[in-house]
């Protein structure tokens, strides 16, 4: 196992990219962590006058239309698009993961259900899916990360399917059924392994694109109503943002600083891990 | 497989998935805690168990589940996708008046995009690895980083607060009445803030998609061969590369087709463009229901049957497919 993590950090790291991404996510990360620590009061709590520029009264990014901290909510917010960026992709991961996984290797009928079904997200408006799915059981954090998991499974599964319909006639396959391995340790523990670098990259590219679909519905309204989150920020600002520019500016900057260092990482790891798979 | 064959093929497609839209759409009014009679009731003022149930029984609320989802599939055929909570009135008139707003603001962003993203990406192509190529990949990454919302409202920030050249909100100048062509110019005005905003982000993948495939057309042999043959570079990248490198952008305008209505919905939402995406949001704010579920169930009929218009064009640019 070491011998095979060194290298891919090693090629991992040698991208300038891949540094910044990861060292700015884990910066982001810390600040997630600690904002219950660093602002015991919490977001919602009014600190002064609202629309106080930046740098007055002590407020380095300003407040916001109801005299809330703006660098609180920030700090907050981090948690709320990491949370659902991370367990929404978790969920799609799982569920992508097994079915394709099953479809891959069985192949006829159930494979034919699922290419079906993939085909069905891929061409139905997901959002409109989404906005639905939530606007019908309550917004929440759970319906959230669960409606995004539900619209963003499909793409893992394909390349899980496509990966397993690959591997499943090589040698090793063959081998270990001819040794008598049930189907269920040749899926996890002969083919699952090898189709893994795929879905690790697809992985990270689901979380920041999971993070930007979170900011879109709690624009609209469709967030968590206990929760401050970079997209409720900016929807609730929107009728400040001709006096107060930081209102909607700075939680946009947040989100894009987070998904672009993800999508570094995401780079990083495709690159790392392509080379093996050229052979 | 002849194309016919293909066609039908997608046709059925096209049909099943309409099909599923509207199952998937009788189990998502399932979700909604309480039904219709509830609802109505709670509105009405005076919700007594005798008059839910007689609302029940009127509206075929309490027939086994079978006979509910017979009846709901054929009104849907029939065009009748209820009544909207709110406004009272048939849910597709509302979001037919709508429509035609969505489909001119979406039909400029896709003409901007597909226009500009070829163009972009031809050139990024032209010498890959130099400085505009590298331009194109980085803007490129932004836009993907960036939620299609704000970006729009930090065009507005730029344009309309700061440069005051173009108007931030609608469709047309209120109180104005223009006619005729001052009216047309008038909307036009309108439209570009939206409709960039949303070409500005598919153009780069139009971009990114178009160079890759310039790229990999460039290295095959019947490029060789018309360069063998004394063609000039111009020629051979218009006539031989970029024609076969545009083929797949076809297929991948039809895929994009379902995230351009998603981004059509909030892009129209920071702009208020009196569309289909701000009547979403309507529908949201006054927990419509009825009206919400219409417009998942058209806008998933649209794009399905916009993707099955570039599946035929793309039969017809690239005969190869019938060999599929």
């Amino acid at each position: 196992m070491k011998a095979v993590l060194l290298p891919f950090l090693a090629r991992f790291l040698a991208r300038p990219q891949s540094l910044i991404g990861l060292c700015v996510f884990i910066a982001i990360v810390a600040v997630a962590l600690a904002a219950p620590l660093l602002f015991p009061k919490g977001p919602f709590a009014i600190v002064g006058m609202p629309l106080l520029a930046p740098g007055t009264n002590g407020l380095p990014a300003g407040s916001d239309v109801l005299g809330r901290d703006m660098l609180v909510g920030l700090a907050y917010g981090a948690r709320v698009s990491l949370l659902v960026g991370i367990s929404s992709t978790c969920c799609a991961v799982g569920a992508g993961v097994l079915l394709g996984a099953v479809a891959g290797y069985y192949g006829g009928v159930v494979d034919d259900v699922l290419m079906r079904v993939t085909e069905f997200f891929q061409i139905i408006p997901a959002f409109v899916l989404l906005m639905v799915l939530v606007a019908f059981v309550q917004p929440s954090l759970a319906s959230t990360v669960i409606g995004i998991a539900l619209i963003t499974w499909p793409q893992v599964a394909r390349v899980v399917r496509g990966e397993f319909l690959a591997l499943r006639t090589r040698e090793f396959v063959e081998a270990a059924r001819l040794v008598g391995e049930s189907d269920m340790s040749i899926i996890f523990r002969q083919i699952l392994p090898n189709a893994l670098p795929p879905i690790v990259v697809i992985g990270s590219m689901m979380v920041g694109s999971a993070i930007l679909t979170e900011s879109a519905l709690s624009f609209l309204g469709l967030g968590d109503p206990d929760l401050m989150s970079w997209g409720s920020m900016i929807g609730a600002s929107r009728s400040a943002m001709w006096v107060a520019w930081w209102t909607t500016v700075l939680p946009g900057v947040a989100i894009m600083v987070t998904v672009l260092a993800l999508n570094f990482i995401g780079d990083g790891l495709n690159e790392a891990l392509s080379p093996r798979r050229r052979q | 497989m002849n194309r016919a064959a293909y066609i039908a093929r997608r046709l059925l497609r096209t049909v099943l998935v309409t099909v599923a839209v509207v199952l998937v759409s009788f189990f998502l009014i399932r979700l909604a805690p309480g039904d219709a009679a509830t609802v109505m009731a709670g509105q009405s003022g005076y919700a007594d168990e005798a008059l839910i149930q007689s609302l029940r029984a009127e509206y075929g609320l309490d027939q086994p589940l079978p006979v509910q989802l017979w009846k709901y599939v054929s009104a849907v055929a029939r065009g009748d996708l209820g009544r909207s909570y709110e406004r009272r009135q048939p849910v597709l008139d509302i979001i037919l008046e709508r429509l035609p707003n969505t489909l001119l603001l979406d039909g400029f962003a896709l003409a901007v995009a597909l226009a500009g993203g070829i163009a972009l990406g031809a050139l990024a192509a032209r010498r890959p690895g130099s400085a505009g190529d590298a331009g194109v990949t980085a803007l490129a990454m932004l836009f993907y980083a960036v939620p299609q919302f704000w970006l729009g409202m930090m065009a507005v920030l730029v344009f309309s607060v700061w440069l005051a050249v173009l108007p931030p909100f609608g469709i047309e100048t209120m109180g104005a009445d223009y006619t005729g062509l001052m009216r047309i110019a008038d909307v036009a005005r309108h439209m570009i803030l939206p409709g960039m905003t949303l070409a500005l982000y598919y153009m780069a993948s139009y971009a990114r998609l178009t160079r890759t495939q310039m790229i990999e057309v460039s290295g095959q042999d019947f490029v060789r061969t018309a360069r063998a043959k004394g063609l000039s570079e111009r020629q051979v990248a218009r006539r031989h590369v970029l024609r076969n490198a545009l083929i797949p952008i076809i297929t991948y305008a039809g895929l994009q087709a379902s995230i351009l209505v998603g981004g059509t919905v909030l892009v129209e939402n920071v702009f208020s463009w009196p569309g289909v995406g701000t009547l979403a949001y309507e529908a949201v704010t006054a927990r419509d229901n009825p009206l919400l579920l219409g417009i998942f169930i058209v806008t998933a009929v649209l794009v399905s049957l916009f993707n099955l218009f570039t599946d035929i064009a793309y039969s017809i640019a690239d005969p190869r497919v019938q060999l599929q």
